[in-house]
């Protein structure tokens, strides 16, 4: 690593660590992993410690910038790479994973990186200094934001990775304990190793599903089903995407694989459209479904199960950004990303994104894309332009194209079909915070005038509350444009200024700050 | 569409509204009531602009006598029929202001400013600070005393405007911008063109909120309107430890204020649902929806300042509105002596909430030629002359 500013530096050999990046030239920024002052700001804040947030935060470090990386979580690893707890006494997390070593590789070099590790930061906004562009990333600090103390983080740019949220369309039954979200039930088992129910049933679209049942089946669960509203045959359309991603094909055929031994037959073009039980999950009905995900009558059949875990797909976790009014870009599964650059930066100069947040792709679509942001961050704060012609970027930028394409082939083969509304009876609680019906919602598209989400919102509440539309955002988004052109697709992204809720005396004790918007 | 055929039927009507926001909508009521026959256009939903922004106080506390007093007083008797005509769920509630100095020079001047008001018609009592607690029970000690308004009201600005809408019976055509004034031989206007067509009508009402001054434009009129950005917070539901519309005294001054600069007072109020409301900031910021962190701590401190129970409230979301501005902080009402036809309803900045009722009743009387209910010389959408 660069001397201390003080001592600055002879041009010198090509350390190892900057060598892929051709770029050894000293560096007059700040080079202290700790800003010296709380007047100085770091280089570089990365939001989010997944995948892409950890590979930003090394390699900025490696190009000798300062970093300091929030996460509301209290370790690094983000969503796919959670462990449990260390007092759990559960070995073994790598049986879950087998990208384990390569992740643990990452979290070694990012420990050794000397970046500031700021855990339990949730953040909440961010904003920028009108006079000299500086960000300051706003957080609440402690393991509950509920209680938490604010903090704030000054830097001269910004890296978003804060990954992406499981989205949810629901059916009759879907409050009923024991249904639980797919990417909740993976979580849960990987950070402490709790199964949700014995006999489960793994259920909705995308390629995640395969990863969770194959995960709930190796920790010893039943799945007797899992269920694909879509069906694979998608991906043959897009052969070249495919061709190209080789790792893609591999880890599908060891969840395949993994769910042979464990005899899950996979239902492929079928849903659940209804859960049963009074207290708790006891069965559930699968139909099968035509193109437009519209259930066939007739087909429904019983599968008894003591829990469900659904989901279908994810849904790029991006209000920070677009509380700045960062462009999106729609997804071909029908939710809105980032829309960024060819080196990964949003619409909005100095702010950086890379992971899910520019749309699903994968753990390993997200390191390249930390990584690149990275590379982008120290040539522009460097003024190295170079940098970003680097073979290393080069190779970076091409891997990520590839694995891109890939990403959206698949997005565009598990896109929700328009027809799944028609599983939703008039009486389904559509908003569960506020209790708002699907008849509810139809009404206030229908015959009041809403055309939009947004609209829907202020004439029923669904969406206002607790979790502010992250549950049923897109199913509020598809009854509400039903009819319309639009189709399934929300027509913008959702705007959540506050990202996780703030105390009020909180709000009320920051400084004057005369010069920030 | 070729001119020498007669147009069809269903795209003429006595009357179109531009703009399906709670001004519009009243409009389209009152015309409807009258007999006359409305078409209403919107290139968005129904209140998807500064209607859906907004907070739904119908105040008279704030006004100082004079017109826009007076269109408030008698919008508010409007609301009170309205309340009775259309559902429950627009969510009408007679709860009354309470306005509080925090010391005795403030209570001086709140004094003042509410005997001339009591001139003017408005209800007034006078609670020493002593009683403040009776009101609200959560208020915070040491304050100077207040004045109560019970004719101060509230109403879910969004379901206010749907319901009107749907009660007026008007063709309502929503996702369809309007982007010419058609105009006769002698400057007249015939009605307004869209992307799907021309509708014929010999009145148009530029209902447009804070985009008014861009629909004036089409038809070649000048008309200043200017967004003023406000902040709200809401919180999360609460049991009811807000009554009334509690807000602090120089709310009255930050509302009359031409200045560009933030200014904040909070108006504090609990809703049916649960969460309390505090808003809004004030500031011309043209529209920039970025996030103030500023006008939130100033909200927040406002709020915790009459109420301490709610340091540890959280705020569940926040979200930004632009109020249609005019440089003398009155709307602009009635006719445009510069384009026979054309009709002005906007510019109504943080009061078009309360004010929909007495504006829609106003442009229905002179569309019908019937006596307005109360002077509109003062609200002559001409008053601010050429470019
Ligand atoms: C059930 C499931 C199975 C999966 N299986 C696979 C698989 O087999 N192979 C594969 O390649 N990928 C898989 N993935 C996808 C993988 O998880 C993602 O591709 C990867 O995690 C994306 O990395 P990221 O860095 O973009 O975001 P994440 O890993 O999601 O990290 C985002 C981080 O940001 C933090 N954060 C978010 N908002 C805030 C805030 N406001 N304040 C502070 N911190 C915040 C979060 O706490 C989180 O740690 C799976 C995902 C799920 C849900
Ligand atoms: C934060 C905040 C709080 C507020 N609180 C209150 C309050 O408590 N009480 C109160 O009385 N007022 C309040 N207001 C003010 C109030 O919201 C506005 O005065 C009122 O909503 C204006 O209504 P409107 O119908 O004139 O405009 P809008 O609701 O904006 O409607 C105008 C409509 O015109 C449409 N339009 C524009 N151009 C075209 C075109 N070319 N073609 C077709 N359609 C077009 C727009 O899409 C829009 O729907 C508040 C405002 C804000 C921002």
């Amino acid at each position: 690593m660069p001397g201390s500013p003080s001592e600055p530096y002879e041009a010198r050999e090509r350390c190892e660590a900057c060598e892929p990046y051709e770029a050894c030239e000293p560096y007059e920024g700040s080079q202290q992993h700790v800003a010296s002052a709380p007047s100085e700001p770091y280089d570089l804040a990365v939001i989010g410690a997944g995948p892409a947030g950890l590979a930003g935060a090394v390699t900025a470090r490696t190009l000798g910038l300062s970093v300091a990386l929030l996460d509301a979580a209290p370790r690094t690893g983000g969503q796919y790479f959670r462990h449990p707890a260390p007092g759990l006494g559960a070995a073994r997390p790598q049986a879950l994973h087998h990208d384990w070593a390569e992740f643990t590789a990452l979290r070694r070099r990012f420990e050794e990186s000397e970046a500031a590790h700021l855990a339990h930061h949730h953040v909440w906004t961010v904003t920028r200094q009108d006079d000299d562009g500086t960000w300051t990333v706003h957080a609440l600090t402690g393991p509950d934001a509920a209680s938490g103390t604010p903090a704030r983080v000054r830097a001269r740019a910004v890296l978003l990775a804060t990954g992406a949220y499981e989205r949810q369309l629901p059916f009759p039954g879907w409050t009923l304990p024991g249904v639980v979200g797919a990417g909740g039930a993976q979580a849960m088992l990987k950070a402490g190793l709790v199964l949700p129910g014995r006999r489960i049933v793994v259920a909705g679209s995308g390629p995640l599903l395969l990863a969770v049942a194959s995960s709930l089946a190796a920790a010893g669960a039943r799945v007797p089903a899992v269920v694909e509203a879509s069906g694979y045959l998608g991906y043959a359309r897009s052969p070249r995407a495919l061709a190209t991603s080789p790792h893609k094909l591999l880890e599908a055929a060891v969840h395949g694989s993994a769910l042979l031994r464990h005899r899950t037959p996979l239902r492929t073009r079928s849903a659940v459209t209804e859960v049963h039980g009074t207290d708790r999950v006891e069965a559930v009905t699968v139909s099968r479904l035509d193109r437009a995900w519209r259930p066939v009558p007739g087909t429904g059949r019983r599968i008894a199960c003591d829990a469900l875990a659904v989901g279908h797909g994810l849904v790029p976790q991006i209000e920070l950004a677009t509380g700045l009014g960062c462009a999106t870009r729609h997804t071909p599964d029908g939710t809105h990303a980032l829309a960024l650059d060819a080196l990964q930066e949003t619409s909005v100069p100095g702010l950086w994104a890379a992971g899910e947040t520019g749309g699903t792709g994968g753990w390993q679509l997200a390191r390249t894309e930390g990584e690149l942001a990275a590379i982008a961050v120290a040539a522009r704060l460097r003024g190295l332009p170079a940098l970003t012609r680097s073979r290393r970027a080069r190779d970076l930028a091409r891997r990520r194209d590839r694995m891109r394409a890939f990403a959206d082939a698949m997005a565009a083969a598990h896109a929700p079909g328009p027809g799944w509304t028609s599983w939703l009876p008039d009486d389904t609680e559509v908003c569960r915070c506020e209790e708002v019906t699907a008849g509810g919602i139809r009404e206030a598209a229908g015959e009041l005038g809403a055309r939009d989400a947004r609209t829907v919102k202020l004439l029923t509440r669904a969406g206002m509350g607790w979790c502010q539309g992250r549950m049923c955002g897109a199913a509020v988004a598809c009854l509400a444009a039903s009819g319309t052109a639009q189709g399934t697709v929300p027509p913008s992204a959702e705007r959540r200024p506050l990202a996780v809720p703030v105390p009020l005396g909180t709000l009320a004790t920051g400084p004057e700050e005369p010069g920030t918007t | 569409m070729p001119l020498s055929n007669p147009p069809d039927v269903s795209d003429v009507s006595d009357v179109i509204v531009v703009g399906a926001g709670v001004v519009g909508a009243a409009c389209a009521y009152y015309a409807a009531r009258s007999g006359l026959t409305v078409t209403v256009l919107d290139r968005g939903p129904v209140a998807g602009g500064t209607t859906g922004a907004g907070e739904g106080n119908l105040l008279v506390s704030d006004k100082e006598p004079g017109p826009e007093l007076e269109l408030a007083l008698l919008s508010t008797r409007l609301w009170q029929e309205l309340a009775r005509e259309l559902p429950a769920r627009i969510e009408y509630e007679a709860k009354g202001g309470l306005v509080v100095a925090s010391d005795a020079a403030g209570m001086a001047a709140l004094r003042k400013f509410a005997a001339a008001q009591a001139e003017a018609g408005v209800t007034a009592e006078e609670i020493p600070a002593g009683r403040l607690h009776e009101l609200e029970p959560h208020l915070a000690p040491g304050l100077g005393g207040g004045f109560h308004y019970p004719q101060d009201a509230q109403v879910q600005p969004a379901l206010a405007a749907a319901h009107l809408l749907r009660a007026s019976g008007a063709r309502v055509r929503t996702g369809e911008e309007v982007t010419a004034v058609l105009t006769g031989a002698h400057g007249e206007v015939r009605g307004v063109r869209t992307a799907a067509g021309d509708l014929h009508a010999p009145h148009v009402v530029n209902a447009a909120g804070t985009w008014g001054g861009d629909v004036a434009r089409l038809a070649g009129a000048h008309l200043p309107v200017l967004p003023r950005r406000g902040f709200v917070l809401v919180t999360e539901p609460l049991p009811r430890v807000v009554r009334h519309k509690v807000y602090a005294a120089d709310y009255v001054a930050d509302v009359a204020s031409g200045s560009a600069a933030l200014q904040t007072s909070a108006v504090v109020e609990g809703t049916p649902a649960g969460p309390v409301l505090i808003g809004a900031s004030r500031e011309r910021v043209d529209f920039d929806r970025t996030l103030s962190v500023e006008a939130l701590r100033r909200l927040a401190a406002q709020a915790t300042a009459l109420f301490p129970v709610l340091a540890r409230v959280r705020a569940i979301r926040t979200y930004a509105g632009f109020r249609p501005y005019l440089p003398d902080h009155l709307p602009a009402i009635g006719p445009d002596p510069r384009v026979p036809g054309l009709l002005h309803a906007c510019g109504h900045e943080g009061a078009g909430i309360g004010l929909a009722p007495g504006t829609g009743a106003l442009i229905a009387a002179i569309l019908a030629g019937r006596e307005p209910p109360v002077s509109p010389a003062p609200f002559r959408p001409d008053r601010f002359g050429p470019a």
